[in-house]
């Protein structure tokens, strides 16, 4: 049987100053475990997506923590694909039920980032590049903008088709209650924000944040009779290099190509029929990217659309992107962002999305990416 | 006869440097920065002051036409001369107040003067001592490039604490206090870290409520009771939000606010605040009053001006219009960074 997720949960997203790493790991595996009634003893394996607690905290055997925390002894995993760790646990999940090892497994994905100087985290996350890159002192904002540079040149855009993402995704984060930014900003805001990295302002970036969310997923048909859920259609991961030297374009991710092409592939299901997705905004570049490489736009048609914000969830188009805020507005706590996406997803197709509810939706997309783009995860939903 | 403050002094660098200098240095949007902060320009010593020289320039100043013997001298500062060796004894020599003082140095970021404060007022109060004088005096340095340049300053203010003839009695205090590391800077370490945003909600405005909010009960007053309401100044910004927060008017904060003009003088910043109001309240006017320390700590006051006020007011606003705008190669010189 195929793997279903049938709950999760998330702590709220943003600078939680009180609250540690495995606060956030325990807060959400409470959470996801209350809401769907299900005991700990149910679950054959834990997968967990984290990137940073090594670097920053000096914090890893996770797995011995967190069933220290929980004082039980079933295979814990720490899973690791830089800001795709997220997606990455789950891929693997799944896969874990699908080999048969177990039926009912928990994944869990948490970041703690806030507690450290901004240099800190800016040179852990770099440790995502490849040694080229780190050493000539470049840093992500740096890397999607050299990419937005050649993009915004060869189809002669500005930033204005930039900004059109975060204005729309922070459209979408107003209206959830977990995001890290529930406000809304205009696309002079955007453009007058201090430069990060040209042509990326601040506006243009995701933030640093803390958070953990947490998904159950199954074949067991008793807890999918009893919970409902949500299958998981198709779950690729793919690779590239990971230096921008190697890439032919730079302004494309074949890792992002090759996953939604094996995804749509395994799934039988053909682009037209998403209606939703959450797509890795790390940067709005990376928004414009995504809508391409996901095969839902043409090759440099994103700027335009974006612009005309055919994806805003109040214009009621054929396909919604980032209801969650997306990493933008929503936040990105690395490790957590890719199962708030699946779990974004979730609440969506299973009508539990409140505000920001899209109606009559049967399929749903998650595109979560490693670094700048060495490693993507698609996943692909359905009811 | 109520304890207060019986005389005070000041002392404020001429030199300045806009903020809209330092950011073009650093391809920064200075209106951006200027808005984000509240802080147009900054106080900035020579390269042949230091907290000690400017301690002694504000208190001569309050030390001019004291007679009351000082029984205790507190130097609070966040940048020693010394690390071993203290400030406060080399301050009395040069003061010539004899040898029959108590002295120590008080270290608790923007905070350090306050407390010594409170410690000067129960020695009054107690009749160990006639009067005792409270030095607050900083060269506030910060990493080139780090936030804090555009608003780590220089400057010093002096109170002396006595029972005769006050100019300020002191009604009451209260203290609040927690292990909240937003600002630190080690052994060793030239140059001071601190937590972003962290220094805001979690700290400054969490213990500056705590402090004006007890006070406050416990004495049985209400903002409108006051005139004037001083906060410490890291910026321009958070003072405004602070007094919002606890029901001040922005009528009541403005005289204070300084540091738009003279940038954080940290351990003095409060108290520059204190002596620009000092300019204009009246006899019976009060003036609440807090501190705020990183690590954390605030230090909340409620004074009222007597009598005396009229005869001692000092015109602090001219001093600060004493100014000589000063290039960046120039502060970095002052600061001893090149």
């Amino acid at each position: 049987m195929k793997s279903h997720i049938i709950g999760y949960h998330t702590t709220q997203f943003g600078e939680l100053w009180e609250k540690s790493l495995f606060d956030l790991v325990e807060e959400t595996i409470d959470g996801v475990l209350k809401n769907t009634h299900i005991e700990l003893g149910k679950i054959d394996a834990i997968f967990f997506g984290n990137m940073l607690g090594g670097i920053l905290e000096n914090n890893l055997h996770a797995g011995a923590k967190i069933a220290d925390i929980f004082n039980i002894s079933i295979p814990i995993f720490r899973v690791e694909g830089a800001c795709a760790s997220g997606g990455m646990a789950v891929h693997l999940a799944q896969e874990y039920i699908q080999s048969g090892k177990g039926k009912t497994v928990l994944v869990v994905g948490a970041e703690k980032m806030t507690d450290v100087q901004p240099e800190h985290i800016t040179q852990g996350l770099i440790s995502a590049a490849s040694g080229e890159e780190q050493e000539c002192g470049m840093t992500f904002p740096g890397l999607y903008a050299l990419m937005a540079r050649v993009y915004l040149k060869k189809y002669r855009y500005d930033k204005s088709n930039l900004a059109a993402i975060a204005v729309k995704n922070h459209a979408h984060g107003f209206l959830n209650p977990t995001a890290h930014f529930k406000r809304k900003v205009s696309i002079q805001q955007v453009l007058e924000s201090s430069t990060v990295a040209d042509p990326l302002g601040l506006l243009d970036c995701s933030p640093v944040s803390d958070g953990a969310a947490s998904l159950i997923v199954t074949s067991d048909p008793a807890f999918i009779k009893k919970r409902g859920g949500i299958t998981v259609l198709s779950s690729q991961v793919a690779t590239d290099s990971i230096s921008l030297l190697k890439r032919n374009s730079l302004t494309e991710l074949k890792a992002t190509q090759i996953a939604a092409n094996k995804a749509f592939s395994e799934s039988k299901i053909v682009r037209k029929n998403i209606s939703l997705a959450e797509v890795h905004d790390c940067f709005t570049i990376a928004e414009l990217f995504a809508m391409e490489d996901l095969g839902f736009w043409k090759k440099g048609e994103a700027g335009k659309r974006a612009i005309n914000f055919e994806t805003l969830r109040e214009n009621n188009g054929p396909l919604i992107i980032n209801t969650s805020g997306g990493l933008k507005a929503s936040g990105h706590p690395v490790g957590a962002t890719g199962i708030k996406q699946l779990g974004e997803l979730y609440l969506q197709l299973t009508g539990r999305a409140e505000k920001r509810q899209v109606k009559n939706i049967k399929y749903g997309l998650a595109h979560n990416v490693g670094g700048s783009g060495g490693t993507a995860v698609v996943t692909i939903l359905g009811v | 006869m109520k304890t207060g403050i019986i005389s005070y002094g000041y002392y404020v660098p001429q030199y300045r440097i806009r903020v809209a200098d330092i950011a073009s240095v650093w391809g920064k949007n200075t209106l951006e920065i200027e808005r984000g902060l509240g802080v147009k320009e900054k106080a900035v010593s020579t390269a042949a002051e230091d907290s000690l020289t400017m301690a002694y320039e504000s208190s001569s100043m309050a030390m001019k036409g004291q007679t009351q013997p000082i029984g205790a001298l507190f130097f609070g500062t966040e940048s020693p001369v010394y690390a071993v060796n203290p400030s406060s004894t080399i301050l009395g020599e040069l003061l010539d107040i004899g040898n029959n003082y108590l002295a120590y140095d008080t270290q608790f970021a923007c905070k350090a003067a306050t407390g010594a404060l409170i410690s000067a007022i129960a020695l009054v109060e107690s009749k160990q001592i006639k009067s005792g004088l409270v030095v607050a005096s900083d060269k506030a340095a910060s990493r080139p490039h780090d936030a804090l340049e555009y608003t780590a300053a220089s400057g010093s203010v002096s109170v002396i604490v006595g029972e005769k003839n006050p100019i300020l009695t002191i009604e009451g205090w209260e203290s609040f206090s927690s292990d909240t590391p937003d600002f630190w800077r080690r052994e060793g370490i030239k140059y001071p870290s601190h937590g972003g945003r962290f220094t805001g909600k979690p700290s400054y405005f969490k213990h500056i409520a705590g402090s004006v909010k007890t006070v406050l009960s416990k004495l049985r007053y209400k903002p409108t009771d006051f005139t004037y309401a001083v906060f410490h100044m890291p910026n321009g910004k958070f003072p405004v939000q602070v007094a919002a927060q606890l029901g001040f008017s922005t009528e009541q904060i403005k005289k204070s606010l300084v540091v738009s003009e003279l940038g954080n003088s940290y351990t003095a910043s409060a108290l520059m605040g204190l002596v620009a109001t000092l300019e204009y309240v009246k006899p019976g006017e009060k003036i609440l009053f807090a501190s705020y320390g990183s690590g954390a700590g605030s230090d909340a006051f409620v004074f009222t001006a007597t009598q005396l006020i009229e005869k001692k007011r000092l015109m602090f606003s001219k001093k600060m219009s004493e100014k000589k705008y000063i290039d960046y190669p120039t502060y970095l010189k002052c600061m001893r960074i090149i």
